[in-house]
């Protein structure tokens, strides 16, 4: 489950730049299968949350419109080496993934 | 009785699964209608509460000029606007124009980059939301191959 993200965080003093990859197929609904000729449902991340050491840092809502196998950068401040990232989505289907990273 | 008691043992049952859900997960709600809205204005409405939002050069995008790929298209947003409270993205001709939205709490910098799908050759729009008003900036992105799927 944990490799369905890749997290980098990188400290710049006390600013994180944060590049996360997510693995997901971010269906939108309006594709065919090319073997059934039936539309593939949508399936998407709805929402991703950052918390470090707790306190959110970031809240990404996602529609079907956000590309395949989602990449997503940000930064924030008031962070050092030793705090606890922390990554969690959350599907259209209710399926979830989170992934841990210590700050350095 | 026995049914009193299988209610309520069901009722609880539903309440220890959403309560044993990260709060993280619970904390923010994903603004469907907003999503859902085939036009960018009705998308803003809905989102933001007005369509209305005021150009402003000091939102920054880079974006291509030419899009290889439809599906893939990537987005970073800057601003040195303050007191900024989120970022969205909005396709004004994709089927459903919000592409997405990024609440920025405070201690956050507000600076995103992500990648969409186009369907076709649209401007792509910043809109800023702070404390003082609704922002936004647009770029063109000539689209070749469609990304959207059908």
């Amino acid at each position: 489950m944990a490799n369905q993200i890749k997290i980098s965080a990188k400290l710049k003093g006390s600013v994180a730049d944060v590049k996360s990859l997510m693995l997901h197929p971010m269906e939108t609904g309006a594709r065919k299968d090319p073997d059934t000729g039936e539309l593939v449902p949508a399936h998407h991340i709805t929402q991703l949350i950052f918390t470090n050491n707790g306190k959110q840092v970031m809240v990404a809502n996602f529609s079907t419109a956000v590309s395949k196998n989602p990449f997503f950068g940000f930064s924030f401040e008031g962070a050092k080496a030793g705090d606890t990232l922390k990554v969690s989505w959350v599907d259209n289907k209710g399926e979830t993934a989170e992934l841990e990273t210590q700050l350095a | 009785m026995q049914k009193t008691k299988r209610l309520f043992l069901k009722g609880s049952m539903a309440l220890l699964a959403l309560a044993s859900l990260p709060r993280a997960l619970l904390a923010a709600v994903w603004p469907k209608e907003s999503f859902d809205s085939t036009s960018a204005s009705g998308a803003l409405k809905a989102l933001l509460g007005t369509d209305v939002t005021t150009p402003s050069e000091q939102i920054k995008m880079k974006v291509p000029e030419i899009a290889e790929n439809g599906a893939v298209v990537p987005v970073s947003i800057t601003t040195n606007l303050e007191n900024v409270e989120s970022i969205s993205i909005v396709v004004p001709k994709n089927p459903r124009p919000l592409a997405a939205s990024f609440e920025i709490p405070t201690g956050t910098l507000p600076k995103v980059s992500c990648r969409i799908k186009m369907g076709e050759t649209s401007d792509v729009m910043a809109v800023v939301k702070t404390g003082s008003g609704i922002f936004s900036a647009s770029r063109e992105v000539k689209v070749t191959i469609g990304g959207c799927g059908g």
